[in-house]
């Protein structure tokens, strides 16, 4: 294997809290707290780290954080397109190439949020408590691309997330007979696996599959606890070479395949697209990226020993595990319902750390640090002898995967 | 003024020089689909090439607005102050577009009695003198 061959060597990050509860600190702050976190991780000091890498939506740019941090020499500061959770595992790639191809040496891939300090999500910018506005509704000029495909549907209300991956989740019932109970058991299983994470902001919150099923409707058929956390907290990765990572104390994590991929037409996925061909809709549109990953890594879903998928919303975990290939299209619901994707005696134990659902929602980027951790064996639900872990960011967005490797 | 379904408070629909046309058409209550000048084929949201034989002419061809529910969700969040809750969003199959569909709401029914496959048809509601936003309901 080749020197240069990456390899993720650090993970850390900062406290996790309800959206809106991290206000002493700034969110750049935030990101600063979790990169030094996992550069002390993985055994190196910020004198080692010669780049920065992130994903879409990013406010805190790589250029000032190089500055905060004082980075000898910032040489590669780079952000992935695949919108909103889409690019974490993606970000990852792009530090993998960078060191593969001798760009930089030691790479940190981050995520901060602090809502509170700018706007909560899923509210498009909207305040449906404001009196109506002064002058009569009229179409207005767009800002952006983003902003003239959004403006199209926003008129129709057509603004929070649970509404939008609502959409593929509702034909998949319809089509397959998948039903609320079957998505309740994959929030039900996260939170039991977070009653073991102090990390996990739901700790301490026990769930059953009475409780989700009386939780208030949100946006048909996601219920309150088939949505994932807002979150405030920061969470970083250190990425670099196999010859580096050699010196370094902790086992490293080998980057064996990395993917990110939106089919022909996508766009940003449900919210934009009333188009996306019928033989993709009711599914996560993470299929040809699955199998171009399992390609490349030579191996398939049965290798898999732990995932981390991106759990925005339940359905949307059920739909990428049809995708991955670990049960057939259309048995997403059966499959979650056997208790395949528990800690205990599950046949693919998942989101170990709890997940968005459970831990706490920092763009998935915590699911690569959970990913790390599983592998090193320092997960709080562990996998024992686990050596295959996959790794997804988004679901009926664009989006990208890892599979990682003990080494 | 047509019947009103959403309070003024709604999000206003966002537009630049290409997708314009549809709103334009809008406030005469025609419901427009974008056309490949070259191979025929209709496409939503509009885009500056066809995404098939990538022409960049392009006309706009008016349509029924009868349709069917290929899916959708019952939302019981408020977007706009005043609104009535829960209110449905759905992809409508248009009937007779080139097999466009397209995102909106469906008014007048029970959300409870909404299913996948169901016919409707075409209502405007006129939010103001301006501007007219296309939504569905239960075929008569």
């Amino acid at each position: 294997m080749s020197g240069r061959r990456a390899h993720l060597v650090g993970v850390g990050e900062t406290r996790y809290a309800r959206w809106g509860k991290i206000g002493d600190v700034t969110e750049h702050a935030l990101a600063c707290e979790a990169i030094r976190n996992a550069v002390a991780d993985a055994g190196l000091t910020l004198d080692d780290v010669d780049g920065l890498a992130s994903f879409a939506d990013d406010r805190n740019e790589a250029v000032f954080l190089g500055a905060e941090l004082g980075l000898p020499e910032l040489r590669f500061a780079n952000m992935v397109w695949m919108p909103g959770g889409g690019g974490g595992c993606a970000a990852i790639g792009n530090a993998a190439m960078a060191v593969e191809t001798g760009q930089a040496e030691v790479v940190v891939v981050y995520r901060s949020l602090c809502q509170g300090q700018f706007f909560r999500f899923g509210t498009g910018g909207v305040d449906a408590s404001a009196p109506a506005r002064p002058r009569p509704p009229t179409v207005q000029p767009a800002s952006s691309l983003l902003m003239a495909s959004m403006g199209f549907v926003l008129p129709y209300g057509l603004v929070m997330a649970a509404a939008g991956y609502a959409l593929p989740t509702r034909r998949h019932m319809h089509l397959y007979g998948t039903t609320s109970a079957q998505l309740g058991r994959i929030a039900v299983t996260f939170r039991e696996h977070a009653s073991r994470n102090p990390r996990a902001v739901m700790g301490g919150r026990p769930l059953s599959l009475e409780e989700h099923q009386a939780s208030p409707m949100i946006a048909d058929p996601h219920r309150l606890f088939d949505c994932c956390l807002e979150s405030d907290g920061a969470c970083a990765v250190v990425v670099t070479t196999a010859e580096r990572a050699r010196d370094l104390g902790k086992r490293p994590v080998e980057i064996l395949a990395s993917e990110q991929g939106a089919p022909k037409g996508f766009a940003f996925g449900h919210f934009t697209n009333a188009n996306i061909p019928d033989e993709l809709y009711a599914t996560g549109a993470c299929e040809a990226l699955a199998r171009r990953l399992f390609g490349k890594a030579g191996l398939g879903p049965a290798d898999v020993d732990v995932a981390q998928i991106y759990d925005h919303f339940t359905g949307c975990v059920l739909l990428q595990l049809e995708d991955y290939g670990f049960c057939k299209r259309g048995e997403g619901g059966p499959f979650v319902a056997s208790g395949a994707l528990a800690w205990k005696g599950g046949s693919l134990p998942t989101n170990t750390h709890g997940g968005s659902l459970s831990e706490a929602y920092i763009h998935g980027l915590n699911h690569v640090v959970e990913g790390v951790r599983a592998l090193r064996g320092e997960s709080t639900s562990p996998v024992e002898g686990a050596e295959v872990c996959l790794v997804t960011s988004a679901a009926c967005v664009p989006s990208s995967a890892l599979l990682l490797g003990r080494r | 003024m047509s019947e009103r379904f959403f309070p003024d408070g709604m999000p206003q629909p966002l537009a630049d020089a290409i997708s314009l046309p549809f709103w334009q058409a809008a406030a005469e209550h025609r419901l427009v689909v974008q056309r490949c000048a070259e191979c025929g084929r209709t496409r939503l949201p509009a885009a500056p090439v066809c995404p098939e034989c990538r022409a960049a002419g392009s006309d706009w061809q008016d349509v029924t607005g009868r349709g069917s529910v290929y899916t959708y969700t019952v939302v019981h969040r408020p977007i706009a102050a005043g609104q009535a809750l829960p209110f449905v969003i759905a992809v409508i199959a248009l009937e007779d577009a080139g097999g466009v569909r397209m995102i909106s709401n469906l008014v007048g029914v029970d959300p409870a009695d909404v299913a996948i496959g169901m016919p409707v048809e075409l209502v405007w509601e006129d939010m103001s003198a301006e501007l007219a936003v296309p939504r569905f309901r239960p075929a008569r």
